[in-house]
């Protein structure tokens, strides 16, 4: 679905991606991990449009997305959550919801401003929609809440929310469980289960929590340094020499990730 | 009281009458009715300049000169041209929003102190502007135009403006209530987060730039038609920072605390009037005791009330800020 193909990274001399290449399969649940600055993120903010590689291609479903600007990638079915929560902090928990339907909704200004009957009808539907999604994160009595009044779980809930109302196809999620207690963690991978089994979406997730990842992954890249270093599934992963290398500094026998 | 106070609907409809019958309640003062037909082109001003530094959070501290174009066109239109006034006034928004256009070009690119130096560049240079090009703007003695022979009394005119007024403030809350109004606040609030959600920042920043010139063009239309005159004098950049005061004390990010705001930047002077040199220093003195104390602006005041009286009626979920105002603080522009 999404292919990234030899992409590399440069900030100012720093190679933050080196030569990365992997395929997110339809459907499925695809982690990369990785230890702190190992250009996880970095892979996001590409696929995001915040960042260009120096080279190599980025393409969802046959589109090329370095060809797009930032705004225009939710509209190839791609939406995010952010690693420290970009929330819109002085707005309701409904309005970043809504604001997450943008693309969908309307755009004529004359109507907008006459508040014509089809503008009415859509801004209705979007705030069913709004409350769907706000029971399915079970939020729904929160919906008047300014979101900086809310603890950190639930804005990270919002801001899954936000990216799952539009629809799209593949949702980014970087950390979705930083920061988060482990029953809160707990909703969120039975979320992510969810996503994937109910929904369909497919999830390309960044995470730390070895518990989450092993959990709800179907497939696990790992990278080091920019590099990939190690792929396959979760359970071949936790065995991978490399893999713990990268993590603990050296192998021993019979170590493993958890 | 509380279902009163949360509904607006009849409170809109009294304020509507109040304005309708205004002229009579006050027996047809032409003072007072001047001071009331200032209020509402401020309002008009300072609702279009809070959508764009409460609502999108792109400051503008030259806000005057758009007031200035659009009195121009009228003047220049009407005197020069000849055109109708039906035609005029839309006109000298429409000129007004090509201006503010060309001035939320580089609103693109520049954010916080830069874009408040070169808005009040803007706002500087228009009265110079004015005052120079003799040949268009009729220099220091500036233009006098005519009203329309259907609109000649004071009273028709003021029924134009009530009514241009009521439109206006209509027009802008369904903008600002609507998926281009959500788009602001989120650029205001991360710019980033609002790209990734599929909102084209440098668009709407445009556009925001668009609207508020086009109503504060309308404005200016207007107050050129009611004076019957306009000079390089009429909005220097000192209007500019009465309208960012009226947003600020009023509240940001609420229409309602625009138009306190600018009630109360209008009635002020004139209450003071007769003892001379206190306005500046009571309008200071204001100012700083509302961000002192209610940086939030004086509609935070109703929010607290409603707050209140949601609290007794016993209905006290963990209600935190109002649903209505949209928490702009002072804090959030940095000028």
């Amino acid at each position: 679905m999404l292919t990234f193909k030899d992409v590399t990274v440069k900030f100012a001399g720093v190679t933050a991606v080196k030569n990365l290449s992997f395929d997110v399969p339809e459907g499925k649940i695809f982690s990369i991990i990785g230890p702190n600055g190992a250009g996880k993120t970095t892979v996001f903010n590409c696929i995001s449009r915040f960042y260009t590689p120096a080279s190599g291609s980025i393409e969802m479903n046959g589109t090329d997305l370095l060809k797009l600007k930032s705004h225009q990638v939710i509209r190839e079915g791609i939406a995010r959550s952010f690693q420290n929560v970009e929330l819109f902090a002085n707005m309701t928990v409904l309005d970043n919801l809504l604001t997450g339907l943008h693309p969908n909704l309307k755009k004529n200004i004359f109507s907008i401003a006459l508040n014509l009957p089809s503008v009415k009808r859509t801004e209705k539907e979007s705030i069913k929609k709004a409350y769907e999604v706000m029971d399915l994160l079970s939020i729904t009595d929160l919906a008047h809440e300014k979101v900086s009044n809310l603890p950190f779980g639930y804005q990270k809930m919002v801001d899954i929310g936000r990216a799952i109302i539009a629809e799209p196809k593949l949702i980014l999620l970087d950390e979705p469980v930083a920061g988060m207690n482990p029953v809160e963690t707990e909703k969120i991978s039975q979320l992510i289960l969810r996503l994937k089994q109910e929904m369909n979406y497919t999830v390309l997730l960044i995470e730390h929590d070895m518990s989450l990842v092993m959990k709800v992954s179907d497939y696990v890249t790992v990278m080091s340094f920019g590099e990939k270093i190690a792929e396959g599934l979760p359970k071949d992963i936790q065995k991978n020499p490399v893999v713990i290398e990268a993590y603990l500094g050296e192998v021993e026998d019979g170590a493993e990730i958890i | 009281m509380k279902q009163l106070i949360n509904n607006h609907k009849p409170w809109l409809i009294l304020l509507v009458l109040f304005m309708l019958v205004y002229p009579f309640i006050v027996g047809h003062s032409g003072y007072m009715v001047s001071i009331f037909v200032m209020i509402c082109i401020y309002a008009i001003s300072a609702m279009s300049l809070d959508l764009l530094i409460g609502y999108g959070g792109q400051i503008s501290i030259g806000h005057a000169g758009f007031l200035s174009i659009g009195g121009y066109t009228v003047a220049i239109l009407t005197s020069k041209l000849g055109l109708p006034f039906l035609l005029t006034l839309p006109l000298a928004g429409v000129v007004t929003g090509i201006i503010g256009l060309f001035i939320g070009l580089p609103a693109v690119r520049l954010s916080g102190h830069f874009l408040a130096v070169v808005t009040l560049g803007f706002g500087l240079s228009i009265p110079q502007i004015a005052l120079n090009w003799d040949s268009l703007t009729g220099g220091y003695s500036g233009l006098s135009l005519m009203r329309p022979s259907f609109l000649s009394s004071d009273l028709q005119f003021f029924y134009v403006i009530v009514v241009m007024t009521v439109l206006i403030t209509w027009l802008l809350h369904n903008i600002l209530k609507s998926r281009m109004g959500r788009a602001f606040l989120a650029i205001r609030e991360s710019e980033v987060a609002a790209q990734a959600t599929g909102i084209n920042v440098p668009f709407y920043k445009t556009v925001m730039f668009v609207i508020s010139s086009f109503f504060t063009g309308l404005a200016g239309g207007l107050y050129g038609y009611w004076i019957g005159f306009v000079s390089p004098n009429d909005f220097t950049v000192v209007t500019s920072f009465l309208l960012l005061g009226m947003i600020v004390v009023g509240g940001l990010a609420s229409i309602p605390g625009a138009v306190i705001g600018a009630i109360i930047f209008t009635v002020l002077p004139e209450l003071t009037r007769s003892f001379v040199g206190v306005t500046n220093i009571i309008i200071g003195l204001a100012v700083v005791l509302i961000i002192l104390f209610r940086p939030h602006g004086l509609i935070s005041l109703f929010d607290a009330f409603k707050a209140k009286s949601k609290r007794k009626a016993g209905n006290d979920q963990d209600l935190l800020i109002s649903e209505q105002e949209q928490g702009g603080t002072v804090k959030d522009v940095n000028i």
